[in-house]
């Protein structure tokens, strides 16, 4: 009994495990491939079954002018929205957690939980819903196609994120912490700032790691609010496709866009260990 | 703690929340009673036609829904039957750990629609490795151009992304139990089917209502890899809500139309997520 349940649980990962890399090995296989080893069939083993050449990796920095894909201007675009718009996030995001979870508000028949929930249910909006007045919102003041423009819309998508994950790690922050520094003769900013912020910071990057995954990951908005000006990532990779199909650059690029984020993966994986993330769904 | 305070830590998110929202909502409920569109763009008056239309002259709109509910919950059901399974063998100590969480981690940090553009090649009819491997025992399934088969095409593909996703929550979750009911089964000397059944699920099941609510929600906003992938085609076969709501808004510009359809889709979303949060609360606190 106990040794058949061993066995399967090891085949099932393994199973699973093959799914999990067959993407990425295709695509690391495919990124040395030339035009011939593509379009003649099938090819898995590089110098046995294709010779590698390394033209797919060298496309992405080359300019348009000369035949390249030129990712490294979307890159640092992407970089750029994600980063400031998990901060603006984070930082709006502590601030109205914190208050949340220290302080009792109360509006008629609004309180706590249901600005909580509000803030929450930002994620059930679906983003078509939110792109249609964004597309003509954007377009009367002239944000349409600029960074600024997404930054704005990325928060909507972030902010939620980072409320539902401090709030729940405020709550786990004891209390004795503050009212000790007030005692101690600071004001509540300063017992914010030096005391309870220092003592969350497990939580701030938990949040801050997710805020930058939905926001990397996201392609919706910029593929609607963008065009030629301000290309992200995703919205230029997914380009590469739709015109004739030089696989190899296609699964460089992909590859490059997707590296950055396993480091992420790393680090959510560490404080996952530690038991930060555990009160973040209840 | 002085009265004040608290609303100088609230209010700028919250205000900025709102204020970055407000217009949009209003503007789709608005522009929902309006005949916008590329030959007569502007807010003029038109009553209820919109939703009339919708209600009454549209099965397009609701078959995609259809479409889209069957997706959601069929991806989702998946992931957490799977992710579940999966955080479950890496939970207690097995070889090499760490290794494989990071490794079940991984495709929920990649681009969906970067991930989705390789999975297009990978299932490409006759140069994908797929079917390569596959006419080895003489079937070529048409993954992308069979209406059926492109459906599943989309729930492998979202099953890939995401179970990522579930396996995170409920590891986080399982990580979190008290020791004390497993030391007692052990003590009972439980089997681990029953320990399953009679310790693990019941205390998880909180957990689980959150883990899948969540995944519902972000499911339920399937779009960019099916526009990838297959672009709602063959047909319409793989058309989900948002999908279709952008073909007519934004490549047809009828934005009107679309925005009662978006409005609409929202109100069912909020309506139908409920019911679910409630039914699977009285369904699995009850045991």
């Amino acid at each position: 009994m106990n040794k058949l349940y061993i066995f399967l649980k090891y085949f099932f990962i393994i199973v699973w495990t093959v799914f999990v890399v067959a993407p990425f090995l295709w695509a690391l296989t495919t990124s040395f491939k030339d035009f011939q080893s593509v379009n003649a069939g099938v090819t898995y083993i590089p110098w046995i079954d294709f010779e590698p050449n390394l033209e797919g990796w060298k496309v992405l920095i080359k300019s348009p002018a000369k035949g390249g894909v030129d990712i490294v201007e979307p890159y640092f675009n992407s970089l750029f929205v994600t980063c400031a718009a998990s901060l603006i996030s984070i930082i709006l995001g502590t601030l109205s957690a914190y208050a949340l979870s220290r302080y009792t508000f109360k509006a008629g028949f609004v309180k706590n939980n249901d600005i909580t929930f509000f803030f929450i249910s930002q994620r059930i909006m679906p983003p078509i819903v939110l792109s249609i007045p964004f597309f003509l919102f954007l377009s009367s003041i002239n944000l349409l196609d600029s960074l600024t423009g997404l930054i704005v819309v990325y928060i909507v998508l972030l902010m939620p994120i980072a409320v539902w994950i401090m709030v729940d790690f405020f709550n786990k922050v004891p209390r004795e912490i503050d009212e000790t520094a007030l005692i101690d003769g600071c004001n509540p900013y300063q017992a914010f700032l030096k005391v309870v912020l220092p003592n969350s910071i497990p939580g701030l990057i938990v949040a801050g790691m997710f805020c930058i995954i939905f926001g990397w990951i996201d392609f919706f908005f910029a593929f609607i609010l963008t065009f030629t000006e301000v290309q992200l990532l995703p919205v230029k990779i997914v380009a590469l496709n739709s015109s004739v199909t030089p696989w190899w650059s296609l699964s460089a690029s992909a590859l490059v866009s997707v590296a950055p984020l396993i480091i992420v993966a790393f680090i959510v994986e560490r404080y996952l260990s530690k038991g930060n993330l555990s009160g973040a769904i209840k | 703690m002085n009265f004040n305070h608290k609303y100088f830590f609230l209010f700028p998110g919250l205000f900025v929340l709102i204020g970055i929202l407000i217009f949009p909502i209003i503007f789709v409920v608005r522009l929902s009673l309006s005949g916008w569109n590329s030959y007569n763009p502007g807010l003029d008056y038109i009553g209820l036609e919109n939703y009339i239309r919708l209600f009454t002259d549209d099965p397009r709109f609701w078959e995609s829904f259809f479409r889209l509910s069957f997706l959601s919950v069929t991806t989702v059901i998946l992931q957490y039957v799977i992710g579940f399974a999966l955080a479950h063998m890496v939970w207690k100590d097995i070889k090499f750990k760490r290794f494989f969480r990071v490794l079940f981690l991984v495709p929920m940090m990649t681009t969906p629609v970067i991930m989705t553009v390789i999975w297009r090649t990978f299932f490409h009819e006759s140069l994908g490795p797929v079917n390569d491997l596959l006419s080895n025992f003489g079937v070529a399934p048409k993954w992308l151009t069979d209406p059926v088969i492109a459906k599943f095409t989309v729930i492998i593909v979202e099953v890939w992304q995401w179970t990522p996703f579930m396996f995170l929550l409920l590891l986080a979750g399982l990580l979190s139990l008290p020791k004390e009911p497993f030391l007692a089964a052990a003590i009972d000397g439980a089997s681990p089917i029953r320990k399953f059944i009679y310790v693990t699920f019941p205390l998880m099941a909180p957990i689980s209502i959150g883990a899948i609510i969540i995944r519902l929600i972000e499911a339920s906003k399937i779009m960019d890899t099916v526009y990838v992938l297959t672009s709602g085609g063959p047909g319409t076969s793989t058309e989900t809500s948002s999908f279709y709501i952008f073909i007519k808004g934004l490549r047809e510009f009828q934005m009107g139309y679309a925005a009662s359809m978006s409005f609409t889709y929202l109100i069912i979303m909020i309506i139908s997520l409920t019911i679910i949060a409630k039914v699977l609360t009285k369904i699995l606190l009850k045991e």
